[in-house]
């Protein structure tokens, strides 16, 4: 069950915990992997420690032309494209009053824009193929909102709706289109947060603990494996019971 | 029929999977030959492949019919 072998999958935001996660979980799987992410040795790090079947294409998502291009440099680095996994973000919190017009469009132009151009430039090959696997990687607030997160809440809930109206695009094209809903998950975006707020996260999730990346990845390999094929326009969440939606 | 008609009578038959005698000049790619919007666009793609040109989004939504696509692509290729 959920073999990849044979299958081309690129992941944005490789460098980060799930993102690596995710890469690596499909890399054990069988898939070959382009890495994506704007740290360069970062990912030949991953790269290296995957060894074969593993290739790095750094990108920085801020740049709408760089975005464009990244599929068709996915492609051509592996040889085909048959999942793409959007799952780089970033986060610039602040309270709504205060948040200033450039934390709003960055946030919205790395987790939602992007995901829409990276998408958009994939499909044509997948459509031709009549195969293609797409997944973005949201986040439980972009379901259940979060003080502070006005912006990130926005592209989280913005990128479900796109996939929702997509999925029923592609269905018929053999395309699916989901999500993947981490709640508190161990990462570097986690790592920021400060001992009380770990706890007070910790105090709302019924398993008692903050999730794993692999955990995530686990996720993203079933919905990117053929057994998911009828699965599409949903949302999977992993969240230790956080929330049950 | 022009060499182009006939290649553009063949991307059609094969994508839509219609019979040769439907694919008549007039024939309409969606009220006719039971295309759907997106395999609109998936000829559009294929028209595109086929004769190497590149079909801008406001001439893709001119073409609706067969004969559209063949004089579309034969104005193409005189200017090419």
């Amino acid at each position: 069950m959920f073999d990849l072998t044979g299958r081309y999958a690129l992941v944005t935001g490789a460098t980060g915990g799930i993102g690596g996660a995710i890469a690596r979980a499909f890399h054990a799987q069988g898939a070959t992997v382009a890495l994506s992410g704007t740290r360069a040795e970062v990912l030949e790090q991953l790269a290296a420690e995957l060894g074969e079947r593993a290739h790095v294409v750094p990108a920085n998502l801020k740049d709408e032309a760089a975005v464009d291009a990244l599929p068709g440099a996915a492609e051509s680095a592996m040889g085909g494209l048959d999942i793409l996994v959007h799952n780089a973000g970033v986060t610039r919190d602040n309270l709504f009053l205060r948040m200033k017009d450039e934390e709003w469009s960055e946030v919205l132009a790395v987790n939602l824009s992007a995901g829409f151009r990276l998408y958009r430039a994939a499909l044509k090959g997948m459509m031709k193929r009549r195969y293609g696997r797409l997944i973005g990687v949201t986040s439980l607030v972009g379901v259940t909102g979060n003080p502070g997160q006005g912006n990130y809440a926005a592209s989280k809930a913005g990128l479900i709706g796109m996939s929702k109206s997509l999925a029923a695009e592609v269905a018929s094209r053999n395309i699916t289109v989901n999500c993947v809903a981490p709640g508190f998950i161990e990462s570097p975006m986690t790592e920021a947060l400060n001992e009380k707020q770990r706890e007070g996260g910790i105090s709302r999730i019924p398993a008692g603990r903050f999730g794993q990346g692999d955990e995530v990845a686990a996720a993203a390999v079933y919905l990117a494996s053929s057994e998911a094929a009828y699965v599409t326009g949903q949302t999977l969440h992993v969240n230790g019971g956080m929330a049950m939606i | 029929m022009s060499d182009i008609a006939e290649r553009v009578k063949k991307i059609v038959i094969e994508h839509l999977g219609v019979d040769a005698e439907k694919v008549t000049e007039n024939a309409s790619f969606i009220d006719d030959l039971g295309a759907d919007s997106l395999d609109t666009v998936e000829l559009v793609m294929a028209f595109e492949e086929e004769f190497g040109c590149e079909i801008p989004d406001d001439a893709a939504e001119t073409i609706l019919t067969v004969g559209d696509a063949t004089r579309f692509l034969e104005k193409n290729a005189a200017q090419a």
